[in-house]
């Protein structure tokens, strides 16, 4: 017996909604997802008309759907925004050189401009160089810290207004979770604002805040979106890989789970006396940052030092000596040292 | 006793989960006749052992497929068809997307 689609009554329904359990045929599963993310866009104000707007674009299937979604509604809505994709090319081999080709075949398909930004043009190491002489242990904090800096690189090169990114409603609820269990109450406290930073960086925001994964992936599906779909070949990402695997079992058993934790992120307060990082900026590179030198800054000083453990953990003491390129002492300079992997 | 003829469906993996398959997106498989007709959870249990090449437990966990897989039953979510219970047919399309890649 086909199931009806319970919006328009009339076509047979090809997808349950995670979100409210309705069952909707192709086209009004299309329509209220773009009229979601539409809702989100204007009752957050996210852009002013005649702003230059960079989609952070993987070649991932968040992205894909963001740049398609973003570029349907300025034209149904006549925002006025021009848009551009914008790509950073971490070095990795057999990973984000294919994934980049999707993003080139993305520029061609949404007749969006395209910018690529590289971690060897901005930083001089590539992600293959850098595993080399980090190994595989902490090779993602490298990637990740270098990656925030490059799309704001990017777009201050491009002159963006703003950014925005493909998280979505399961990333939020992930990284809310994986904020509470390590105690990060400064992280915690921002990860779930839809927009972020005027102050110094390029304003960020997620359009996609609400969109549950499972329908971001329907939605590409059913469209036929043109997105590549490949592990990092570098990356376990155990912490994060766990914290998804819970959210995913808690979703199966209940599926608001994934706004719940969302809800509950968004209404936490913070008692007054928690200390918070202040935010200033880096005295080497200028990005914001809560120390003197910026964690990349610290993190790319250790690669060019040999010390490749330098910037993983907490090493507030050295930032004096790093930032006037001082000699760290023999001692210092053996814990920083790669002895095993 | 009656027996149910083989049957002939069409496998589509994507999304990433095709990694465990060899990299391989289509199969078109034949499933062996039986006294019952097939249903998913039986064919979940026909692709572990016939398909499946590396660490079944990202595919399936328990009785059926892991969470953050999407089924898709003749270009339908399987949880409008009765998901481990829909009884197969001859020609059916079944299509398994892995929504734990990267984004």
């Amino acid at each position: 017996m086909p199931v009806l689609c319970s919006r328009c009554e009339i076509k047979k329904a090809h997808l349950k909604r995670p979100k409210t359990g309705h069952s909707l045929c192709k086209e009004c599963f299309f329509w209220v997802f773009e009229e979601e993310v539409h809702h989100s866009i204007v009752s957050a104000k996210l852009f002013n008309r005649g702003e230059t707007v960079g989609i952070g674009a993987s070649g991932g299937k968040d992205s894909t759907v963001l740049a398609h979604v973003m570029k349907v509604l300025n034209e149904r809505y006549d925002y006025g925004l021009n848009l551009i994709l914008l790509s950073v090319d971490e070095g990795i081999t057999g990973y984000r050189d294919d994934s980049l080709e999707t993003v080139k075949r993305n520029q061609e398909q949404y007749e969006l401009p395209l910018k690529i930004v590289s971690y060897e043009e901005l930083y001089g190491w590539t992600m293959d160089t850098i595993v080399k002489q980090v190994g595989l242990k902490n090779n993602c904090t490298f990637c990740g810290v270098f990656r925030r800096q490059a799309l704001d690189r990017g777009a201050m090169m491009l002159e963006v207004d703003k950014i925005c990114t493909g998280h979505n409603a399961d990333d939020v609820a992930e990284t809310v979770l994986m904020n509470f269990l390590r105690g990060d109450i400064a992280r915690l406290r921002r990860c779930t604002a839809i927009s972020t930073g005027s102050e110094g960086a390029i304003p960020r925001c997620k359009p996609l805040k609400y969109a549950y994964e499972k329908e971001i992936v329907l939605y590409a599906y059913f469209k036929k979106l043109d997105y590549f779909s490949t592990e990092c070949i570098y990356s376990p990402n155990a912490y994060r890989g766990h914290a998804r695997s819970f959210l995913k079992d808690l979703e199966s058993i209940r599926p608001s789970s994934i706004i719940d934790v969302i809800h509950s992120g968004e209404n936490l307060s913070v008692k007054e006396e928690v200390r918070m990082p202040i935010q200033g900026n880096c005295a080497r590179c200028g990005y914001i940052s809560s120390q003197k030198l910026c964690k990349a800054c610290v993190l790319l000083e250790g690669l060019n030092r040999g010390l490749p453990k330098l910037g993983i953990g907490k090493h507030h003491k050295l930032q004096d000596k790093l930032l006037k390129s001082q000699p760290l002492t023999e001692e210092e300079e053996k814990k920083f040292k790669m002895i095993s992997f | 006793m009656k027996m149910a003829a083989p049957i002939s469906i069409h496998l589509e993996f994507g999304g990433g989960a095709e990694l465990l398959f060899d990299g391989v997106k289509t199969h078109h498989v034949t499933l062996p006749s039986q006294s019952e007709p097939w249903d998913v959870k039986q064919l979940l249990e026909w692709i572990k052992a016939n398909l499946l090449k590396e660490r079944p437990e990202l595919f399936i966990q328990g009785t059926t497929v892991r969470p953050g897989i999407l089924v898709l039953i003749n270009d339908a979510d399987w949880e409008l068809m009765g998901e481990l219970d829909y009884k197969l047919q001859d020609q059916d399309n079944i299509v398994f997307i892995s929504t734990l890649h990267g984004g």
